[in-house]
């Protein structure tokens, strides 16, 4: 167990563990992605009030999902580093900040393409809508943050202090814009309804949001990747590496 | 800073710390009364914007009240680190034998009797100039009392991430704003409910175990940042 800690420590063994892991995330990732999409967007039935416009939820929910999940994984690593002092996981946490934040975009703007033709208009202050924009706000500032410092270091740690304080405060953000939200209790708009989506539509969103999930390991590990190669451009392991292919 | 041993206790040092940094803050005046002075202009500003109309007034004030005094706590915690980072005292606090967490506490505690307090204590007056209903006032300087000491520390800690950076003011408020979202939808929906003669007991209730639950943890992250910020 701790052999194995250690092992993810270390800069050359991770680079060429996620090499491995990257060749087997790609093609899964691509082809869940495809059988998703071909899935959700041509053969799933169309919805009877919304007709095909619904379609938009297989990209708009998983991305919503992800990038809520997407904040943890970061303060996650940003707990190991601030704890282990571990470099692999102040890696990790700069890598999967912009991730986060492109995915929350992606849900945001797709929201808004939803919204036009169900709700008539780009944007509501829906409760969902608005933590969605809260949540793309935490990850702005974690990621201006980190560029403000000059010292990497130190910019991993203030970071990671940063997303753990973010952390307790996404459920208490989540729970107060909801109350806010049915306290003023504007014209009834819902976003699905209470009514259980069937499961025709239902099996390819899990699958979607699978597929973002594989999305999201991936494009971390590749940034990872490149942040070692540029922090280690000149140390030996590195160059035997380029040079051995 | 410390004359003789043995060690002060915990105790008194957190006194002697809460102390200095009152008597600090007394020393200028017109730094304590600034954040009430914009407080009073942006609540000016309002009915200038939207119109004297009172009735539409009197429906949006708690909600004007509760955003300018977040921007004035905002304004504010930008400076709460930056002269004792500049002078070295804050590293003397590092170095010292006790829990940064507890020292630093004594001064952020000093800084929101100066500002937050202050300000829920004079708000009624600018509810009044905004025609908020009367049944609302004990509420509104109850829900500031609470709010501001979760603005306070939330705005402590990052104004600790961002002391050491150059021209921080605008990035602390990227940071805090999302984290200060709960504050003011508790706030202002405390004083709404007293307006109309709802219950605004229970949202009060949430505010003051906001503050309670920031008071337990944030100076934990408080000294952790400064820490980063001293290392950097």
């Amino acid at each position: 167990m701790w052999t194995i800690i250690h092992k993810m420590g270390s800069p050359p063994w991770f680079f060429r563990f996620s090499g491995t892991l990257v060749r087997w995330l790609l093609p899964i990732t691509i082809a869940l992605l495809l059988v998703g999409a071909v899935w959700g967007l041509l053969v799933a039935p169309p919805d009877f009030r919304q007709g095909n416009s619904y379609r938009i939820i297989y990209i708009h929910v998983p991305a919503a999902v992800v990038a809520l999940a997407g904040y943890y994984v970061m303060a996650l690593a940003g707990a190991v580093s601030l704890i282990w002092r571990i470099k692999m996981a102040d890696i990790t946490m700069r890598a999967a900040a912009p991730v986060g934040a492109v995915l929350t975009a992606i849900a945001l703007v797709t929201g808004a393409i939803w919204g036009k033709p169900t709700w008539g208009a780009w944007w509501v202050w829906d409760a969902r809508i608005t933590s969605m924009l809260i949540l793309f706000f935490l990850y702005l500032g974690v990621v201006a943050l980190f560029e403000a410092y000059e010292n990497k270091t130190a910019a991993a740690r203030a970071c990671a202090v940063l997303s753990l304080v973010g952390t307790v405060n996404i459920p208490i953000i989540y729970k107060s814009v909801d109350w806010w939200y049915s306290l003023h209790q504007p014209a009834s708009l819902k976003l699905t309804g209470e009514s259980a989506i069937d499961s025709s539509m239902l099996y390819p969103l899990l699958l979607m949001i699978l597929a973002f999930y594989c999305l999201f390991a991936l494009t971390v590990l590749l940034n990872m990747r490149a942040e070692l190669v540029w922090a280690h451009r000149e140390s030996s392991w590195l160059k035997q590496l380029a040079g051995g292919a | 800073m410390l004359p003789d041993s043995p060690l002060l206790s915990l105790h008194a040092a957190f006194t002697r710390q809460f102390v200095r940094h009152m008597r600090s803050l007394m020393a200028s005046p017109a730094d304590v009364a600034n954040p009430l002075l914009f407080f009073f202009m942006v609540v000016t500003l309002f009915p200038l914007g939207l119109g004297p109309d009172p009735d539409r007034l009197a429906t949006i004030a708690p909600g004007i009240l509760w955003v300018v005094a977040l921007l004035a706590s905002l304004m504010v915690s930008a400076k709460l680190f930056a002269s004792d980072f500049e002078d070295g005292s804050l590293e003397q606090l590092a170095l010292a034998p006790y829990p940064l967490a507890v020292l630093v506490l004594a001064e952020v505690a000093a800084h929101w009797l100066t500002t937050g307090f202050l300000l829920a204590l004079v708000s009624p007056l600018f509810a009044i100039m905004l025609g908020l209903p009367e049944q609302g006032l004990s509420t509104l300087v109850a829900s500031l009392l609470f709010g501001t000491l979760c603005l306070t520390l939330i705005g402590a800690v990052g104004s600790a991430l961002t002391v050491s950076i150059r021209r921080g003011g605008l990035l602390l408020s990227l940071l805090i704003i999302p984290l200060n979202v709960p504050v003011l939808i508790f706030g202002t929906t405390a004083v709404t409910e007293a307006v109309i003669g709802g219950n605004p007991e229970s949202w009060l209730a949430l505010l003051a175990g906001l503050a309670l639950g920031s008071l337990a943890l944030t100076p934990l992250a408080i000294g952790a940042a400064l820490r980063v910020s001293l290392d950097s």
